[in-house]
This record gives C-alpha cells, sequence and structure tokens, in this order.
C-alpha cells in the first residue's frame, strides 16, 4: 500500500460570554441549578418570539474579522428544523444563507512552523438545553438552551492530530484574547465534530469522509482522529476499504475509541429556512469599522514581536503571551520604559510565581507596573540588592505600601562613598596586624576586610563600592 | 348595553348612567347566551371584575380576545387539543395595553384550529355557527370573536389574521375587522401559525372602534423585532370624513361579472352591489379606477399562500409535543411521546397542512415550491405597491357573497371564484394595513368590502373606510336571526 495521507476537517462550537442569551432575555451563566436560568422562549412557550442580542452579533463579527472572513451584508437568521428533546422549539435559530463570516484563512503555529488554516464559514447560533440520562429516565435541563454558539467550519486543510489539536488551541487562546469566551473545555464550551479521510499520498482525491461528533476536549480530538487514522488505514491495507463508510461516529472516552452512530444516507433534512421573526438587518460601514478597531493584538502577533523586536526567547515569549492579561501587563512594563528582558524576567518569574500561587489575577495584583518600574529602578541604581528587591517585592503586595516605604535610611545600602570610606578608615584603623599581613603577600585577607565592613553596616554596605575603596586603600 | 359603541359607553360611564360592573355582568350573561346559540367561546371568565373608569375610551369596557393570545392564568387552548389544558403565566403584549388601559377580558374566543382554516368549524369546541342563520358558518379563523362582536357581547375583540382571518368572518357576520400594517401591533404572545404572513387586529362594529383599540394596541414591543414605532400614528385623530381627492382602484378580473360564467344570484347581487358603494366613495370627491393586473399572477394568490403559510406552521407548531405543555403522552419513549401527542392533538386538516409544509421545505422540493412561492410573493407585492404609488387604496368584495352553508364545506376550491374568495390574502403578503367594513345583504344575510392600502398609511385606509360606513346604514348593526 501506498503511503496514507489524513485530510482533517473541523467544525468547532464555542459558548460566547454573555449577559443575556443569543435569542434570549434570561440570563447566560453557567450554573448547578437547573433551569434557573430560563425565559420563556427558552421552553418554547407558544406565542414567544427571538430577540437577538447585539453584543453577540458583535463578538461574532470579531470572530469573523479575525479569521479574515468576507461578512455579509445583511444579517440573517435561519431555522433548522428538526425533533429532539433538547430542543424545545423543534428548531435551532441559526445561519445558514449567509452566515457571519465566510471564506476565511488564518495562521497557526504548529512546531514553530506557520500553517495557514482555510475557514469555510463561521456562524451565530443557539446551543440546546442539556440532557442528563439516568438508568430509566432522563432530565431536561433549559439553562444551556439558547446559550450563544459560534461554529467554525475549517476546510479540510489539517492533516494531522497534532495540526488539529493546534489549530483549537490557538482558536481558544483567539477567544480568550478577544473576551467572548472563557472557551473551557472543562465546562462543555468547546465541543468539536472532526471530519476524517485518508487518501494515497500522490492521489488528488479525498478518500471517504468519516465524521466523530460531539467532542469536548482537546484529547479527544487527538484521540479520535488517530484512532480514525489507524483504523481506516487499516483496513485500506486489508483491501476492505470499502468497510469505510460516509458516517456519523462518537468519541468514546472509556474504550479510547470512535463508534459508528449512523449512516449519512440516515441523515437528517433540517429544511432550512430563513427565520422570519427577525427581519434581516444591514450591517453598516460604521458599526463594522468600530468593532474592528476593538480588536486587540492577539497572540502569535505578539508573540512574534517580543522575539523580533524585543530579543526575548521564544520560551520567554510563549511564557507571556499565554494569558493576555499577563502579555498586557508586559506591555505596560515596555510602554512605561522598563527594559524588555528584566520585564520579562519578573513577570515570568516573580510576578506569574506569586499569582499562581495565591491563585489571583495578573489585573489585581497590587504590584502595578509602575511600582515595578520603581522596583527595577531602585536595583538598578544599586540602592538595593536582588534579594532585597525581591523580599521588597513581596512586602509591597503584602502590605499594600508604596516601594519607597521599604527604602528607609535604616534598609537602604549604603552606596555613598564618604561614608562608606569613614568606616572603612576606621576598621583598617583598628586592624593594623592584618594590613601587615595583607601587604606582606596574604592577599586572601581582603575578603576578612569586606567582612568586617559588611558586619560592621550590618550589610548594607554597597559590596562593589567597599571592595573598590578597599583595594584603594590597601595598595 | 353592549351593543353600543365604545364612545357611547364611555360616555355613559363618565356621567355615572351605568358602570363598569354592569357592563362586566351583562357581556358575561351575553357571553353565556351566544355560547348555547353559537358556540363561540372556548373560555367565559364569569370570574371578571369590573375595571377603574379613566379618561382613557376603553377602560372600563368588556372585550374578547381570541384563544391564540397567551393570557396569564387563563386557559389558551388556540382550539387545539394539543393544548386543551393549557394556562399561560404571560399575557400577550396587545391584550396586556389593553387591560393596563382598563379594559376587562370577560372571554376567549373559538377559533379554527390554531388560525388554520377559514371555516370556524375546526375548533376543538366543535364549529362556530353564524348568529345571523344557525345553518351557516361565520368564516375563519377569528370565528368566535366576530360571532360575539356582531351578536352584542361587547364592542370589539382580538382577532389575528394570516390570510384573512380577521377580515372574512367580518363580513360574514356583518361587522367590521381590520389589521393594521405589519409589525404595528407586537405578535408577542399570539401563538405563531405562519410568522412572515401572522397579524393582530380588531374586530368591531365600527371604523371609529377599530381606531381607537389599535390606538391603544401599537407600539413598538422589545419582545417582537419586527414591531415598530408608530408613535407618530394617530388613528382616532386620522377619521375626518373628508377624502376628497383620493383614488382609489379595483382589480378588474376580480370584480368584472363577465369573468363568472357560472355565477350564482348571490354572486351577481353580491357584485352588483359593490359597484353600488363605490358610487358613495364618488360622492364624497374620491376617484375610483378600474385597474387590470395579469391573471396568472392573481391565480397564484392561493397556492403562494398554502406554500409559504404550512411551510412555516410546519416550524411553528413543533414546539407542540406534551412534553412542557399541553397533555403529554403516556408512552415510554420521548419521539413515541411526540408523535402521540400530535397524531392524537390535531386534527386531519392541520395534519394535511403539515404534510405540505413539509413537503415544500424538501431539501429536494424547496426550490421549486418554496422558493418559488417566496418570489411570486414579491412579484405580487411589488405590483401592489407599484399601483399604491398612484392609488390611495384598493377596493374589492370580501368572497363571492355571504356566509357559506356548512354543508357547503368540501373544502373544495371553486377554480371560478378562487381569486374572488382568497384575495385578502394580498393584505397578508405586503404587510398592507387592511379594513372589511359591511355594506350590504345578499340574501338577508351581510356582506362585505375590503380596503387595502400601502404600508404605514393605516390613517389614509381607515379614514375612507370611516368615510364609506358614514355613507351606509350598517355601521353599529347587531346580529338578527334571518332563518
Amino acid at each position: 500500500m501506498k503511503k496514507q495521507v489524513a485530510t482533517i476537517g473541523i467544525e468547532m462550537h464555542c459558548e460566547l460570554k454573555s449577559n443575556s442569551k443569543v435569542f434570549s432575555s434570561a440570563k447566560n451563566a453557567y450554573s448547578e441549578t437547573p433551569n434557573t436560568n430560563i425565559a420563556p422562549i427558552d421552553m418554547a412557550f407558544p406565542g414567544t418570539l427571538p430577540v437577538v442580542n447585539q453584543k453577540c452579533v458583535e463578538d461574532a463579527l470579531k470572530m469573523s474579522m479575525v479569521l479574515n472572513c468576507k461578512q455579509p451584508e445583511y444579517l440573517i437568521f435561519d431555522r433548522k428544523n428538526y425533533y429532539y428533546p433538547d430542543l424545545p422549539k423543534g428548531y435551532q435559530i441559526t445561519q445558514m444563507t449567509k452566515p457571519i463570516g465566510i471564506n476565511g484563512q488564518i495562521e497557526i503555529e504548529v512546531n514553530g512552523k506557520l500553517l495557514p488554516i482555510y475557514i469555510h464559514d463561521i456562524h451565530l447560533e443557539e446551543d440546546s438545553a442539556s440532557l442528563d440520562h439516568f438508568f430509566d429516565t432522563s432530565n431536561i435541563d433549559y439553562n444551556r438552551a439558547g446559550v450563544p454558539l459560534l461554529e467554525l467550519v475549517t476546510e479540510p486543510c489539517l492533516h494531522s492530530a497534532e495540526e488539529a489539536s493546534a489549530f483549537i488551541e490557538h482558536m481558544i487562546r483567539i477567544y480568550r484574547y478577544l473576551g467572548i469566551s472563557d472557551a473551557d473545555t472543562k465546562r462543555g464550551q468547546i465541543r468539536c465534530d472532526v471530519n476524517v479521510s485518508i487518501a494515497d499520498e500522490d492521489s488528488n482525491e479525498l478518500g471517504t469522509k468519516v465524521e466523530t461528533k460531539n467532542i469536548n476536549s482537546i484529547g479527544g480530538v487527538i484521540g479520535a482522529i488517530n484512532y480514525e487514522i489507524e483504523r481506516q488505514t487499516k483496513l485500506k491495507a486489508e483491501g476492505r476499504y470499502n468497510e469505510v463508510e460516509q458516517e456519523t461516529r462518537r468519541w468514546d472516552e472509556e474504550s479510547a475509541t470512535t463508534i459508528r452512530m449512523r449512516s449519512k444516507v440516515d441523515a437528517i433534512d433540517y429544511k432550512y429556512f430563513v427565520e422570519p421573526n427577525i427581519p434581516k438587518f444591514k450591517l453598516n460601514e460604521e458599526w463594522l469599522k468600530e468593532i474592528k478597531a476593538s480588536i486587540p493584538r492577539l497572540h502569535l502577533e505578539r508573540k512574534q514581536d517580543y522575539i523580533k523586536n524585543y530579543g526575548l526567547s521564544n520560551y520567554d515569549a510563549e511564557v507571556l503571551i499565554k494569558e493576555k492579561d499577563v502579555s498586557d501587563y508586559f506591555e505596560e512594563c515596555l510602554k512605561l520604559g522598563i527594559e524588555a528582558k528584566s520585564a520579562a524576567n519578573w513577570i515570568s518569574t516573580q510576578i506569574l510565581g506569586y499569582i499562581n500561587k495565591n491563585n489571583i489575577a495578573i489585573n489585581d495584583l497590587y504590584l502595578t507596573p509602575l511600582k515595578l518600574k520603581e522596583l527595577i529602578g531602585e536595583l538598578n541604581k544599586g540602592t538595593i540588592s536582588s534579594k532585597q528587591a525581591k523580599e521588597i517585592f513581596l512586602k509591597v503586595i503584602e502590605e499594600k505600601k508604596e516601594i519607597k516605604d521599604f527604602l528607609s535610611k535604616d534598609n537602604a545600602q549604603i552606596s555613598d562613598k564618604e561614608e562608606l570610606t569613614k568606616i572603612i578608615d576606621e576598621i583598617l584603623a583598628n586592624n593594623q596586624v592584618q594590613i601587615e599581613e595583607y601587604k606582606n603577600g596574604r592577599t586572601n585577607i581582603f575578603d576578612y576586610f569586606v567582612g568586617q565592613v559588611m558586619k560592621q553596616t550590618r550589610g548594607k554596605a554597597n559590596p562593589v563600592l567597599t571592595k573598590e575603596i578597599l583595594t584603594e586603600k590597601l595598595k | 348595553m353592549m351593543d353600543k359603541s365604545i364612545l357611547e359607553l364611555h360616555d355613559l360611564l363618565k356621567r355615572g348612567k351605568i358602570t363598569s360592573e354592569e357592563l362586566v355582568k351583562e357581556s358575561i350573561q351575553k357571553s353565556h347566551e351566544v355560547e348555547q346559540k353559537y358556540n363561540a367561546f372556548v373560555t367565559i371568565c364569569d370570574d371578571a371584575k369590573e375595571g377603574k373608569v379613566t379618561d382613557l375610551f376603553v377602560s372600563g369596557i368588556p372585550f374578547g380576545v381570541k384563544d391564540n393570545y397567551s393570557t396569564k392564568d387563563v386557559l389558551s387552548t388556540g382550539s387545539s387539543n394539543t393544548l386543551k389544558n393549557y394556562v399561560p403565566f404571560y399575557t400577550a403584549t396587545v391584550v396586556q395595553k389593553l387591560l393596563d388601559a382598563g379594559a376587562i377580558m370577560t372571554n376567549k374566543t373559538a377559533l379554527d384550529e390554531f388560525g388554520m382554516g377559514g371555516t370556524g368549524t375546526t375548533c376543538h369546541t366543535g364549529p362556530v355557527l353564524n348568529p345571523w342563520d344557525k345553518t351557516r358558518m361565520c368564516a375563519g379563523s377569528s370565528a368566535g370573536s366576530a360571532c360575539a362582536v356582531a351578536s352584542g357581547v361587547y364592542p370589539f375583540a382580538l382577532g389575528s389574521d394570516t390570510g384573512d382571518s380577521i377580515r372574512k368572518p367580518a363580513a360574514f357576520c356583518g361587522i367590521v375587522g381590520y389589521k393594521p400594517t405589519y409589525g404595528m401591533l407586537s405578535r408577542y404572545g399570539l401563538f405563531p401559525f405562519a410568522s412572515s404572513l401572522d397579524h393582530c387586529g380588531v374586530l368591531t362594529r365600527s371604523v371609529e372602534d377599530a381606531a381607537i383599540v389599535t390606538d391603544i394596541m401599537k407600539g413598538i414591543d422589545k419582545n417582537d423585532m419586527t414591531s415598530w414605532d408608530s408613535s407618530n400614528i394617530h388613528l382616532q385623530e386620522a377619521l375626518t370624513g373628508n377624502i376628497k381627492g383620493k383614488k382609489l382602484f379595483y382589480i378588474k378580473e376580480i370584480c368584472d361579472i363577465n369573468n363568472y360564467p357560472n355565477a350564482t344570484e348571490e354572486l351577481k347581487s353580491h357584485l352588483k352591489n359593490f359597484f353600488h358603494t363605490l358610487e358613495f366613495l364618488k360622492e364624497e370627491g374620491a376617484m375610483v379606477e378600474e385597474v387590470s393586473i395579469d391573471q396568472n399572477l392573481l391565480n397564484a394568490i392561493p397556492s403562494v399562500y398554502v406554500v409559504i403559510s404550512c411551510a412555516e406552521a410546519t416550524s411553528n407548531m413543533s414546539n407542540l409535543t406534551g412534553i412542557i405543555f399541553g397533555p403529554r403522552s403516556d408512552k415510554k419513549n420521548v419521539f413515541e411521546m411526540m408523535k402521540d401527542h400530535r397524531t392524537i392533538g390535531f386534527s386531519p386538516l392541520i395534519k394535511r397542512r403539515f404534510v405540505i409544509g413539509s413537503y415544500v421545505l424538501q431539501k429536494e422540493n424547496q426550490e421549486r415550491y418554496f422558493k418559488n412561492a417566496q418570489r411570486v410573493r414579491r412579484l405580487i407585492v411589488d405590483k401592489m405597491k407599484e399601483l399604491f404609488k398612484e392609488y390611495d387604496a384598493l377596493i374589492l368584495p370580501v368572497s363571492s357573497g355571504p356566509a357559506k352553508k356548512f354543508d357547503e364545506d368540501k373544502d373544495v376550491i371553486d377554480e371560478n371564484t378562487n381569486v374572488l374568495e382568497e384575495h385578502l390574502q394580498i393584505g397578508n403578503f405586503g404587510g398592507f394595513p387592511s379594513i372589511t367594513i359591511p355594506n350590504g345583504f345578499v340574501n338577508d344575510l351581510p356582506v362585505g368590502i375590503n380596503l387595502t392600502g400601502n404600508c404605514y398609511d393605516d390613517e389614509n385606509i381607515l379614514n375612507i373606510a370611516y368615510t364609506l360606513e358614514s355613507k351606509m346604514p350598517y355601521k353599529g348593526q347587531i346580529a338578527k336571526e334571518v332563518r
């Protein structure tokens, strides 16, 4: 058998953050208590009507722009009709005729290399209710019914589980950078369908596409893709490729396999048509410009910038861009004129260490970039030692005080040459014997003098200056 | 008392000649009589309390609500077995506005199941009889509302209109039926039939009453995105009685008796009466012209209506599964439950429409049927809008005569009078304001005439209707059984 190449397309659903749901006034909030965040329309009571949440449209447009998609002239929604107990209206409001974005492209980084990903479309829709299955009953929780969902569909342009997971992680980071979703897989906010096919390496045609639906973790996506590639390849090797069918499967976490659900032949006809209760809405240029202007610089661009223009290592840059707030903190430091490497150092060691240990957000950190600048400034001036700087860093945060509060005479390093000379003169006067020994060649006694100075100043003498003066005096 | 107009009642209430309590009592008592005789209601609100009389004209006055409006704590069935036990926990916007203005709801009226019918015979409570002749239908779907207003249960009742569901029963019961421009009245709380065609509206015994009630109900609603701000429209104030220089047209292909080779005597006198009525407009200084429209376009009206309304209805009524509301099936499997609920709950007529709706929406049929119907709808609306540039209103006879006899109901479409029966659907295609008023009798039974104008031109249309009404003796008429 020739070498096989896998081709993968991904459909990625992401729940958006918003105050209210996408077509309903109920709160969009994750809740432990079922059926507490619901409006009449979420349970499809007769006579209720959808009202579009403008914020969700705005967020969807942001994503459409980030993916370099083309936005439609008019905003239109469609009904996707099917019966299922988690779908109270009997249809889902989604976008089919004019998705909020089509024909996009975005570069992601896989193993340090840039890879273009082609986006078929991205559309805004509503989530269904969630079902809890028990031994002999199932309960319906309508809290999730109507939660805004963005579904993005890639072209079949990925070729490995590694690329697929890099893409999903890249998208998760973008959602978080835009602040439009927590994109938390643990809370089911990210759900993916993957389409996998295999073909001979030199073939121009794609093989039979098999879809695995509703995978809610990146591990699951990797597992499903690898399993499918292996399964299809094995069947092909055994000459049973005709058993690979256009079908829908699901990922079974426990057995780490995909399991057949239904054939595509049985696919439901969703009888799409335009939602008549939502008048078509013209997306005006001004509004689109405003939205575009509100999009922050995203992680990959920042990373490249840090490496190229600020000389940071790939590792340091990666640490800094992992979260937007951290990256923003870093950029604020740069703006204040803190040297990049020094800022990166402080952030990646002291600051991240502290906030992770104490589980606080960097934005809530009392030590603002301005204070960090002050601290680094004192360190550079030599007023404080780096050991002291670290102590002051903690004290400032814990006691919510200013840097200068910890630079009292008592604590400050003695860097005044005159003052230090006076102290050294006194010590030398009391150590004539040692001076003799030193001059006779016991040069290692030099450290003894330094030690005496430190002892006298309780460690506050500037060590560099001390050595300088001593060398001079002992000539 | 309940045979009086809103303004007359308001005056009596204000002067203390009557009380709201008396009116409510009378309306409830009358409801029971009408229920006995004509089977017009789903619910009579025996515990309705009097309202406070204020300066608002409808305050303290009883009214009826079609049973496809959601009314908090009051059974709302849509006249369907699928919702026969459904008591909503919220009230439709337009109903709430009337209640807030101090009007009192005294009953919920029967309709063709979910508004899907034009006969008033498919209500889960049985057919509604015509108060002029019990062997005849009221037409539908707002059959109960038309019957009750015509019988003098109250001066006004709410209806809904997807094809002609307010305007046709109004004609057959000898009263006024008005549906304003699409979106002037919020549909929030109206059980949907076909959302792009559904209109709320009102049945009254005078144009002025229709204007008064609509003035209260209209307005933008945050719960209905298709509603719009009409605060600059004042319907009642627009009723000046002056229509000098107004231009109206009728459609030759619909009104010319020569188009009906097999015309019945009823049809002949109906059309004759129509042309007679046009003379009144001319006497008031309006012009009425004949316009010819492509017969093919007119012939397409009923099919376009069936395709679009059935398609939307199939989807709109997918929420009726008996899982969240409505009688729940005791089947074990959830899909069996849904199937059981719908099989038992819906009448055969509705099921047939669902089949049509699903068929025309199917991937392989959608282009041929649904999309084409939408294109033809657009052609018809464009043609009308073009004519409305030149004319203030379209005036046409309603139906081919008076109310039909029950035994005539074969759901058979007479090719010849097809367009005559269905042309009111034009008003729904375009969301045009459209009003029917009584214009005489054929065979001792009331017949009606319809005025339809351009979107947002409700003031103009109502004023023309008001002026025409004043030239005829049918304003405020109460039904009396003629046979």
